[in-house]
């Protein structure tokens, strides 16, 4: 390859997209690295606080998308403090000061303001796409902004953001020469929005493909926007309640029936459940159906709609649908490759809820199954070791069992047996989150099984520090690591500092480890950034330290190249 | 901290315990956790209706005064089940409209002969917004949320929200560091008044209706400086007199 001229290296290197590949190229030799540095486009940054935005520019001037991740994962569930960190800010600062071509920004687990939107909005002419997943900070003012500015605007695609709403009128901001839009996503908004607006711009958008309306979007409207887009391939109703007799609904039904390449369906995030019908002859060419967010369908509807849908690749539902119909999925779906159960009802018990028979009928009938994330009131070893028999693909396996510590509900045994049939059987299992009553043993399995294993996510389990321990030896590819509400301690947070080089990040929440053990890890690796976060006192943690045996309540470490950021607020503590 | 938590018709239960069913016998190894973890720590008092209230640090009470099977201790530790801060939002959402659904229902089935107005918060659009909302105040640059769900009534709030923002805790963010006495936001008696946004987007006192319709309106509070509050009288002199602001 040394005897190729540069030009042609690159071109060669044109055709390796993933990250992982890039990344591997660029460590072959000098030459390599060179080549690949300039022709890099696309970067991505799973820890926005493990780099910094010269460093990147340095590395990467022609770059036209960005990935950043700000946050922990555990930020989903209010663990983190809001002011935590995450801001953009700076990094699109830098980028607009460096005149970088950039074209695509995604964002996820960040703190967004208006004035970064507007920024961001007047500094890229060729910015075509935003991408915002559970991000915060901004309002529709900021919207208007990149509606506004941003002249060949292609994607803007807002997934479950904290958006403060103004009502409205940042859809009318699009200016008319604006025909562009290929996918626009603002389900998450809570306000009201401007239908007429929004009816225009859906009209003068030929490429619109992906669709996802607010609750604020009523069903005749529905109707209209379906009709001047029936090009439409993926769709998030929004709210969906109206009399099925009503001539609005008719002309639902019709326009359904014209969109012929409708593959993925979403919302009804307010919806009477025997409307549904109108969606059902399109139901054989869906791929992906989300129905987690429509409380109000009961169970025999929801039945009804996925009979339809035989081609079913990503299903996300409520587990109002119950075993009964998780057996349809299974005896409909055979191209089933993603299922998320969700649960619709935290208090009282639940009899609609689903059980570990709900999902030994599905590895039964899916053989493409390869993730899933899975609510329950209950589990049994004896069906965990069925699915792992019946699934060995999996790569992503998540199993939330609602109450702490369960055990099995038949045996009243740990569920380390379950777990470790799981992990031995499924030797391509990249991320795995565990729950119900676990010892040190699943973790001795997890340590021994589980080669590939990226992201372990651990509540309420073990027993001595023997168990992080196990991982921590065992997963060589562990690059996320979260624990909460279990009792390691500093023996295994200190056994093997060079590890955590070879990870992105480990959270430990409610667990032993002390401040002392934390500041002799961040004496000990200078390359880790140590945070405590205290929301209570972090000075009177130094104070009453009695050598610092107090306990940490929140612990965030992750490797970085730029040493401690300066915009850490009061309440976190950087060793 | 100790609560009293009103979901409900009204009634209010002080039971106080910490049987929170665990399985597998392990509540020993559970309450030997570390001064963050969720059990075991303070009491929260609750009633057998009560939602998850998922960004409190407060162990709950799983005593239930209906008699029937005890609440789900999986509700009750803060950030778990583990499921993202905007779809619970929505299933709360939906729960508290299916409740408030359930409960106009059972109402139109009672004979109502005395004329008293029927609470609003159900009549008017079945749908009870509940969750976290956003609380800023004057002079301070970053705000902070607050659960409506947890709370009961205005003065509930108030403290929660006095707090937040008057602790003299230098650990806590946002704080101006000066106050020590009590804050008194709901009596105009102080510098600050308690204000808040409602469905329409406009900026009313805190305190003239009922609690009930004032968690269904309301979008967001702000801790506003009385002397820009221009022209809002003192709650006590004139409790139905409210004049419509606009921040400035």
């Amino acid at each position: 390859m040394n005897y190729f001229p540069d030009e042609v290296v690159e071109h060669v290197f044109d055709f390796v997209t993933s990250h992982k590949d890039r990344n591997a190229i660029s460590l072959v030799c000098k030459s390599w690295y060179k080549i690949e540095r300039y022709s890099r486009q696309k970067v991505f940054i799973g820890n926005c606080y493990a780099t910094n935005p010269e460093r990147l520019l340095r590395r990467f001037p022609c770059l036209k998308s960005l990935t950043l991740k700000g946050k922990p994962h555990f930020a989903d569930f209010n663990l983190v403090p809001h002011e935590w960190g995450g801001f953009v800010q700076p990094w699109i600062e830098a980028l607009a000061r460096s005149r970088v071509g950039l074209e695509e920004l995604r964002l996820k687990r960040m703190v967004v303001t208006d004035e970064s939107l507007e920024l961001l909005s007047r500094s890229f002419v060729n910015f075509k796409s935003l991408v915002l997943v559970s991000c915060e900070g901004f309002t529709t003012d900021g919207l208007a902004s990149i509606a506004a500015n941003c002249r060949h605007l292609r994607d803007l695609d807002l997934q479950e953001n904290e958006i403060d709403d103004h009502r409205g009128q940042w859809l009318s901001c699009f200016p008319d020469t604006c025909t562009t839009l290929v996918t626009l996503n603002f389900a998450c908004l809570e306000g009201e929005t401007n239908l007429v607006a929004l009816e225009r711009l859906v009209a003068r958008s030929p490429n619109l493909k992906s669709l996802k309306l607010n609750r604020a979007v009523p069903l005749d409207a529905l109707a209209r926007l379906m009709s001047c887009a029936p090009q439409m391939v993926d769709l998030g109703v929004g709210s969906y309640e109206n009399d099925p007799d009503s001539e609005s609904y008719l002309k639902l039904q019709a326009a359904i029936k014209k969109c012929t390449s409708l593959r993925s369906l979403s919302g009804f995030l307010e919806a009477a459940p025997h409307c549904l019908s109108a969606f059902h002859p399109i139901c054989h060419n869906l791929t992906s159906l989300n129905l987690s967010y429509a409380a109000e369908i009961h169970g025999s509807h929801l039945i009804k709609l996925i009979q339809h849908c035989k081609k079913l690749q990503r299903l996300w539902i409520l587990d109002s649908i119950g075993d009964k119909g998780l057996e349809v999925v299974a005896s409909t779906c055979k191209e089933l490759q993603e299922l998320r159960v969700f649960p619709s009802d935290l208090v009282g018990g639940g009899n609609t809820a689903v059980t570990e028979e709900g999902l030994v009928a599905i590895s039964a009938g899916c053989p493409k199954l390869h993730s899933i994330l899975y609510f329950c009131q209950q589990m049994t070893n004896a069906a965990l070791v069925t699915v792992a028999k019946n699934c060995p693909n999996f790569i992503r396996f998540r199993l939330c069992i609602l109450e702490p510590n369960k055990p099995d509900h038949v045996t009243s045994q740990p569920l380390d047996e379950g777990f470790g049939a799981i992990v031995k059987a499924c030797k391509n299992l990249r991320r795995l989150s565990l729950s119900g009553l676990l010892t040190d043993q699943v973790f001795l399995y997890i340590g021994m099984y589980a080669n590939q294993l990226e992201m372990l996510s651990i509540a309420f389990a073990g027993d001595t520090d023997k168990g992080m321990l196990y991982v921590l030896n065992g997963c060589k590819k562990m690059k996320k690591l979260e624990i909460r509400d279990s009792p390691f301690g500093d023996t295994a947070l200190l056994a093997d500092v060079s590890k955590y080089e070879t990870m992105r990040s480990l959270w430990m929440s409610s667990c032993e480890v002390t401040l002392s053990g934390c500041k002799r890890l961040a004496e000990k690796a200078p390359w880790l950034n140590v945070e405590i976060i205290n929301e209570t006192d972090n000075n009177r943690m130094e104070e009453n330290g009695h050598e610092g045996r107090q306990k940490v309540d929140k612990l965030y470490l992750y490797r970085t190249v730029v040493g401690t950021r300066m915009d850490a607020p009061p309440f976190v503590w950087i060793l | 901290m100790i609560t009293e938590l009103e979901m409900g018709k009204g009634e209010s239960e002080l039971e106080l315990g910490l049987g929170l069913s665990l399985g597998g016998g392990t509540a020993a190894k559970i309450g030997g956790k570390s001064g963050g973890g969720a059990w075991g720590e303070r009491g929260r008092l609750l009633t057998a209706k009560d939602f998850p209230s998922v960004g409190s640090k407060r162990a709950a009470d799983s005593a239930s005064h209906a008699g029937s099977s005890p609440p789900r201790s999986s509700s009750q530790v803060v950030g778990w089940p583990p499921i993202g801060s905007h779809r619970m939002n929505s299933l709360v959402n939906n729960q508290a409209t299916k409740s408030a659904r359930e409960e106009e229902e059972a109402d139109k089935k009672k004979v109502n002969d005395d004329h008293q107005p029927k609470d609003v918060t159900k009549k008017v659009n079945g749908k009870v917004q509940l969750g976290f909302i956003k609380v800023n105040m004057d002079g301070v640059a970053i705000g902070r949320k607050v659960d409506l769900n947890a709370h009961s009534s205005y003065e509930n709030l108030a403290q929660t929200l006095e707090d937040m923002f008057f602790r003299t805790n230098p650990g806590t963010i946002g704080l101006t560091g000066q106050f020590t006495k009590p804050l008194r936001l709901l009596d105009g008696s102080s510098e600050f008044v308690l204000t808040y946004e409602d469905k329409e987007g406009d900026w009313m006192l805190v305190g003239d209706v009922p609690w009930r319709m004032f968690i269904t309106s309301v979008k967001r509070l702000r801790v506003m400086k009385t002397s820009e509050a221009n022209g809002l009288a003192a709650r006590h002199q004139e409790p139905k007199e409210r004049q419509r602001n606009q921040p400035a």
